[in-house]
C-alpha cells in the first residue's frame, strides 16, 4: 500500500487510489467537473489539477493514481493560478444567467468561481450563442450555454442508463450536447441527470422554475415508491413561495447507499411525490351522511369507529371483521395495527396481500414490481395467512358475514375493480384510513386521514430484509396523524392498549416482541439501514 | 548529394505499381526480416537507425516498439497514421502516392517485429488519390502473395486494411486517431494507458506516421547504423523529408540529412526567397512550431537543437514568409484554424483556442488595444501544459511566439491598422 504526502499530511492508500481520492482520505477536497466516483474518466475538464513534487507539469488529481512516497501540493500559487485560469476559461462563455438558474446554491462552477477565482471577467468579445431550453424528452430540459462539457450525462445515459440516446455534437467551443436525431431521453433515470449536472445545463421540468435551492430544508428519508428502498433526501419548504400555493415538497434527490441504490434514483420513485400536497389529499376525518361525506373531528370519528367495531365483534364475533393493511404503512404503523385488531379484537382476518400488489413494471436497476416499501416488513410482521385472504374477504363482506371491513392505506378497487366495488359498497361498516381520497375511500362510512412519508418518523424494511429509517420532514397535512397514532387512540378506547407517544416506543415494543427486530433500536440502524434478515 | 531514399521514386512512372517497385529492389527487405532475421534482430536495427518517430512527436521507432507485451490477451495492431493534417506539412502525401509499396513493406516488416497481424492505414479523407494508391498496392500485395496467410511461407500472417478519416486534425492525434478509427467522434483519450498498453480495440497497438514506416525497409536492408550516418556529422538520426512552402523560389518536399541547417534549406534548397525579398519569419515544423526570427535560421532541423531555441521540429514542414507577410492575418489564419480544429474535450483547449481567435480577429479589424496582446499570452500561458492531448500545445505555439517575437508589428496594427 502506497504512501504519500498530501500537503504535508502523509496518508496511506490502496493501490491504484487516485490523488483526489486519497486528498478526500484527509479531508482535503480537490475541485472537479467531470470527475464522478461512479463513472467511467475522461480527464476533460482540467479542474482538478495538481502539483506533484518533480512531476514537470500539473496533474490531473482524478486520473492519476498515486505512487509510494509521492509528494502533492494542492494549494500552492501554480494550482491555484490554474484553477482561476480553468474556471476563466469556462465562464467566458457562460451566460452568467445565476439569478434565473434552478442550479444557482447549488452549483459547482457557482461555489468554485467563489471559492478560488472572484475575478472580473477580461472577455470583451462576443460569447458563443448555443440552444437553449432544448427539449430532451419527457422529462428533462438543457441549456447549452451553461454547460460544461464535463460529459458526466453522457456517460450516465451509456454506462448506467443503458441508453445512448445522448451524445457531445460540434467540436471546440461549440461543442453541445444533445440527443441523436429523431431521439429522445427515454430511460427511467433521468432526474440523475439533473442530480449529476454539476452546472444548470440539465434541469428537471419537474423542479424547473419552482423554488430558489437554498430555501429548500432537507431530511434523509427512504423513497416509498417500490421495494428497493432507495435512500433519499427528501427537499421541502416550510412556506410555500414563488407562488405555487400549497406546494411544499419539492424533489426527492437520492442519498449514497452502495448496497441499495449506489448513488442513483429513479424517475418513478422521484417523482412519485407529489401525492403529499395533492389535492386529493385527506385532510379532516370525515363521516358519510347519505351520499355525501362531511367533516367531522378526530373525537367523533374515533368514538364511531370504535363503537361500530365494538357492536360488531360483540354481536356476530371477530370473525366478521376484516383487516386490508398496505404495505405502504411504516413497521410502526403496522405493529400498532397488528396490537389493536390481533391483540385487543382478536381479530384474524388480516391481510395486506392483495391480488396485483406486486405486478407492477420493474427493471434491472433499481425499479421493482412491488411498488410498495414495506412489503417485507408487513411479511415479518405476520400480516397475511392468519385468516382469510383480502381476496376472501371481498367475497364474505359480499356475502355479509364480515360486516366490518377496516382499509389501512389499502385500497382494494385498484387491484381487485368491480368486485371490490359492490362487495364495498355492501359493508355494513367500511373504514377508510390513509392519506388520499381513492375508489375504495369513496365507499367508506369513516374516514381517518393518515400521514404521509414525509410527515412522520418510523422503518420499512426493503426486499432484501434491509431495515431503513424515515424522518419527519412537516407536518401532516391538515388535521391528518400517522397511523400508528390513529391505531393508539383507536386502542384506549377499544381496551387494554399501550399508550404510544411517539413511533420510537412503538419501534421499542416492536424490538422487544417480533424475532427479526430483537435488540434494535432507532439508534441501532444508521443512516444507512441495517440488514435484519437474510435474503 | 547522397542518392535519395525516401523520395526515390517521387515523380517516377508507374513507381507506385509492384512491378516497378520490384524491379527496383522492392520487398528484398521484406525478404531479408522474414527469412534471415529474428524479430529482435529487427528492433534493435531500427533502434541503431536513429529513427524517430517522423509525425512530430520524435519519439524513438524502435523504443516504441519494445514497449508492445510480448505476451498480449488481446490482438496487437499496427496503425499508420497518415491523417497528413499539419498546415504546411504534405511529406506522406508523396510517398503514398508515389511510392505505396514502401508503405505496405514498411508495415510488414514492423508487425512481422512486433508480432502483429492487423495492420491499418488511417489516411487523411481529401487525400483520395493516396487512398487508391494504396488500395491497389495492398491489392498487388495479397495476390503476390505479400498480404494474407503465410507470407513466404514463413508462417507469419498479416492484413492490411486502408481507413480514410473524415476531415479533423484532432485525429492526427493517435488516440483521437484510434477513437475514430473505431468508428466513434475523434476525441483523445486519456492516458495512461498508453496505446502501447491499451490501444485499438482495446489491444496493444503500436501507432508509426507514414514516413517512419516508408523508412523501416530501407534500415533492415541497409542497417540501422547506415541509416543513422545520412544524418549530418554529429547529429544521425537519417534523413528526412521537408516540406518547404511559402515565399520561396521552388516550394516542394525536400529529403534532407536530420540536422541540415534552416538557413540551408531555405537559401540553397528552396532556391532562396522569392523575388529576393528580405525574410521576415519562419515557422520550421508545421503550424504549431514557434516562429523563428530570420536571425535564428542557422539552427539545425533537428529535435533537440529546435527544442533548443524554444521551438519544434515538429513535422519538418518549413513555412516561409517574406517581409510583406501581414503577421497579423498569419495568426488569425493559425489560431482560427486551431479554434476550429480543437475537438472541444478538455477546457482549456476549448475555450482558450476560442477566445484567442476572437482577439485576433478583433485586432485585425482594427478593433483592438495593447491590452489584449497581454490577455493573448495569459491565455496561451494558461493552456500551456494543461491540456489532454497537444493540439492546446501545439495552439498556442503560433500565438505566444507571434505576439512575442513581433509584438511591436502587433502594437503597430492597433494603433494604426494594417497600414
Amino acid at each position: 500500500m502506497p504512501t504519500l504526502t498530501i500537503d504535508d499530511q502523509q496518508v496511506t492508500v490502496d493501490q491504484g487510489t487516485t490523488i483526489l481520492d486519497a486528498a478526500k482520505k484527509l479531508g482535503i477536497s480537490i475541485p472537479h467537473f467531470c470527475y464522478h466516483p461512479r463513472l467511467t474518466k475522461v480527464d476533460a475538464c482540467r479542474m482538478c489539477l495538481v502539483e506533484v513534487k518533480d512531476a514537470p507539469k500539473l496533474v490531473t488529481s482524478c486520473s492519476n493514481a498515486v505512487r509510494d512516497n509521492m509528494v502533492v501540493f494542492t494549494g500552492t500559487p501554480k494550482v491555484e493560478e490554474a484553477r482561476k485560469s480553468i474556471l476563466e476559461f469556462i465562464l467566458i462563455n457562460h451566460p452568467l444567467d445565476c439569478p434565473i438558474c434552478d442550479k444557482a446554491g447549488e452549483c459547482k462552477l457557482q461555489d468554485y468561481y467563489f471559492r478560488y477565482s472572484c475575478q472580473p471577467s477580461r472577455f470583451k468579445d462576443y460569447k458563443v450563442k448555443k440552444h437553449k431550453v432544448v427539449d430532451l424528452g419527457a422529462k428533462m430540459v438543457l441549456d447549452s450555454e451553461r454547460c460544461v462539457v464535463c460529459s458526466r450525462c453522457v456517460r450516465f445515459c451509456t454506462e448506467v442508463a443503458g441508453e445512448e440516446n445522448l451524445g457531445i455534437f460540434n467540436r471546440g467551443d461549440h461543442s453541445e450536447i444533445g440527443t441523436y436525431p429523431g431521439k429522445k431521453i427515454e430511460h427511467n433515470y433521468q432526474g440523475n441527470l439533473a442530480d449529476i449536472c454539476p452546472v444548470g445545463a440539465l434541469t428537471a421540468k419537474d423542479f424547473r422554475f419552482k423554488c430558489r435551492s437554498w430555501l429548500l430544508c432537507k431530511v434523509d428519508t427512504i423513497c416509498p415508491g417500490c421495494s428497493n428502498g432507495c435512500n433519499a433526501v427528501v427537499h421541502f419548504a416550510l412556506r410555500s413561495f414563488n407562488g405555487i400555493k400549497g406546494q411544499r415538497v419539492f424533489r426527492l434527490t437520492p442519498r449514497e447507499n452502495n448496497d441499495v441504490n449506489k448513488i442513483w434514483l429513479c424517475d418513478v420513485g422521484r417523482w412519485g411525490y407529489s401525492f403529499v400536497d395533492s389535492i386529493d389529499r385527506l385532510t379532516t376525518p370525515a363521516l358519510k351522511k347519505g351520499e355525501d361525506f362531511v367533516k367531522s373531528d378526530w373525537d367523533t370519528v374515533l368514538r364511531e369507529t370504535a363503537s361500530g367495531l365494538k357492536t360488531v365483534v360483540e354481536r356476530y364475533g371477530p370473525s366478521a371483521v376484516g383487516v386490508i393493511p398496505s404495505p405502504h404503512l411504516t413497521n410502526e404503523d403496522l405493529y400498532a395495527l397488528k396490537c389493536l385488531f390481533s391483540c385487543v379484537l382478536k381479530v384474524t382476518n388480516i391481510d395486506f396481500k392483495l391480488p396485483g400488489l406486486d405486478k407492477g413494471e420493474g427493471d434491472k436497476l433499481l425499479l421493482k414490481a412491488d411498488r410498495h416499501p414495506n412489503t417485507r416488513g408487513a411479511e415479518l410482521l405476520g400480516l397475511s395467512g392468519t385468516g382469510l385472504s383480502a381476496e376472501a374477504m371481498m367475497e364474505k363482506v359480499k356475502t355479509g358475514e364480515i360486516k366490518a371491513l377496516y382499509l389501512a392505506g389499502s385500497d382494494p378497487v385498484k387491484y381487485i375493480g368491480e368486485k371490490a366495488e359492490e362487495a364495498l359498497s355492501r359493508a355494513e361498516l367500511l373504514i377508510f384510513q390513509g392519506t388520499n381520497f381513492n375508489a375504495s375511500c369513496k365507499l367508506a362510512r369513516v374516514i381517518l386521514p393518515g400521514a404521509t412519508f414525509v410527515e412522520k418518523e418510523g422503518t420499512f424494511t426493503n426486499y432484501q430484509g434491509r431495515l431503513q429509517k424515515i424522518n419527519k420532514a412537516l407536518e401532516p397535512l391538515g388535521d391528518a396523524q400517522a397511523d400508528w397514532e390513529i391505531f393508539t387512540r383507536l386502542g384506549k378506547r377499544l381496551g387494554a392498549y399501550p399508550s404510544y407517544r411517539c413511533a420510537e416506543e412503538v419501534f421499542k415494543d416492536m424490538a422487544g416482541e417480533v424475532a427479526p427486530f430483537t435488540g434494535l433500536s432507532y439508534g441501532k440502524i444508521g443512516p444507512q439501514g441495517i440488514k435484519i434478515v437474510d435474503k | 548529394m547522397p542518392k535519395p531514399i525516401l523520395s526515390k521514386n517521387f515523380g517516377k512512372k508507374n513507381a507506385h505499381s509492384l512491378g516497378v517497385y520490384i524491379q527496383d529492389g522492392g520487398y528484398e527487405a521484406m525478404k531479408k526480416a522474414l527469412t534471415e532475421m529474428k524479430p529482435e534482430q529487427i528492433i534493435q536495427e531500427v533502434d541503431k537507425s536513429g529513427l524517430k518517430g517522423r509525425g512530430g512527436a520524435g519519439f524513438p521507432v524502435g523504443k516504441k516498439w519494445s514497449f508492445i507485451p510480448k505476451e498480449a490477451t488481446k490482438p496487437k495492431y499496427l496503425v499508420i497514421n497518415a491523417d497528413e493534417g499539419e498546415p504546411g506539412t504534405y511529406k506522406d502525401r508523396p510517398i503514398m502516392e508515389c511510392d505505396p509499396h514502401a508503405v505496405v513493406e514498411g508495415a510488414i516488416i514492423t508487425c512481422f517485429a512486433v508480432g502483429i497481424h492487423w495492420a491499418g492505414i488511417y489516411v487523411r479523407g481529401e487525400y483520395v488519390k493516396s487512398i487508391e494508391r494504396l488500395e491497389g498496392a495492398i491489392n498487388e500485395a495479397y495476390a503476390k502473395g505479400y498480404l494474407g496467410k503465410n507470407i513466404l511461407g514463413m508462417g507469419f500472417d498479416l492484413d492490411m486494411v486502408v481507413h480514410r478519416g473524415a476531415g479533423a486534425y484532432i485525429c492526427g492525434e493517435e488516440t483521437g486517431l484510434l477513437e475514430s478509427f473505431e468508428g466513434k467522434k475523434g476525441q483523445p483519450r486519456m492516458k495512461p494507458p498508453f496505446p502501447a498498453i491499451v490501444g485499438l480495440f482495446q489491444g496493444p497497438t503500436v501507432i508509426n506516421n507514414v514516413e517512419s514506416i516508408a523508412a523501416i525497409p530501407h534500415i533492415v536492408k541497409n542497417g540501422g547504423e547506415w541509416f543513422n550516418g545520412l544524418g549530418a556529422p554529429g547529429i544521425g538520426g537519417g534523413v528526412k523529408l521537408f516540406p518547404v512552402s511559402g515565399h520561396v523560389k521552388k516550394p516542394g518536399v525536400y529529403e534532407l540529412p536530420m540536422g541540415t541547417p534552416l538557413r540551408e534549406i531555405i537559401y540553397k534548397h528552396a532556391g532562396g526567397i522569392r523575388g529576393d525579398k528580405k525574410l521576415k519569419a519562419v515557422i520550421p515544423g508545421g503550424a504549431s512550431a514557434p516562429v523563428l526570427k530570420p536571425e535564428e535560421i542557422d539552427v539545425p532541423m533537428e529535435y533537440a537543437n529546435l527544442a533548443k531555441i524554444g521551438s519544434m521540429m515538429g513535422s519538418g514542414a518549413v513555412i516561409v514568409m517574406d517581409e510583406d507577410t501581414d503577421l497579423v492575418k498569419t495568426l488569425r489564419v493559425l489560431m482560427c484554424f486551431y479554434a476550429h480544429e480543437s475537438c472541444g474535450k478538455c477546457t482549456p483547449c476549448r475555450e482558450g483556442t476560442g477566445w484567442m481567435a476572437k482577439i485576433i480577429k478583433r485586432i485585425e479589424k482594427g478593433e483592438g488595444e495593447s491590452a489584449d496582446l497581454d490577455t493573448i499570452v495569459s491565455i496561451a500561458n494558461g493552456i500551456r501544459g494543461r491540456t489532454l492531448c497537444p493540439l492546446g500545445d501545439a495552439a498556442i505555439g503560433p500565438a505566444l511566439s507571434f505576439v512575442t517575437k513581433f509584438r511591436q508589428e502587433f502594437e503597430d496594427y492597433i494603433k494604426v491598422g494594417a497600414g
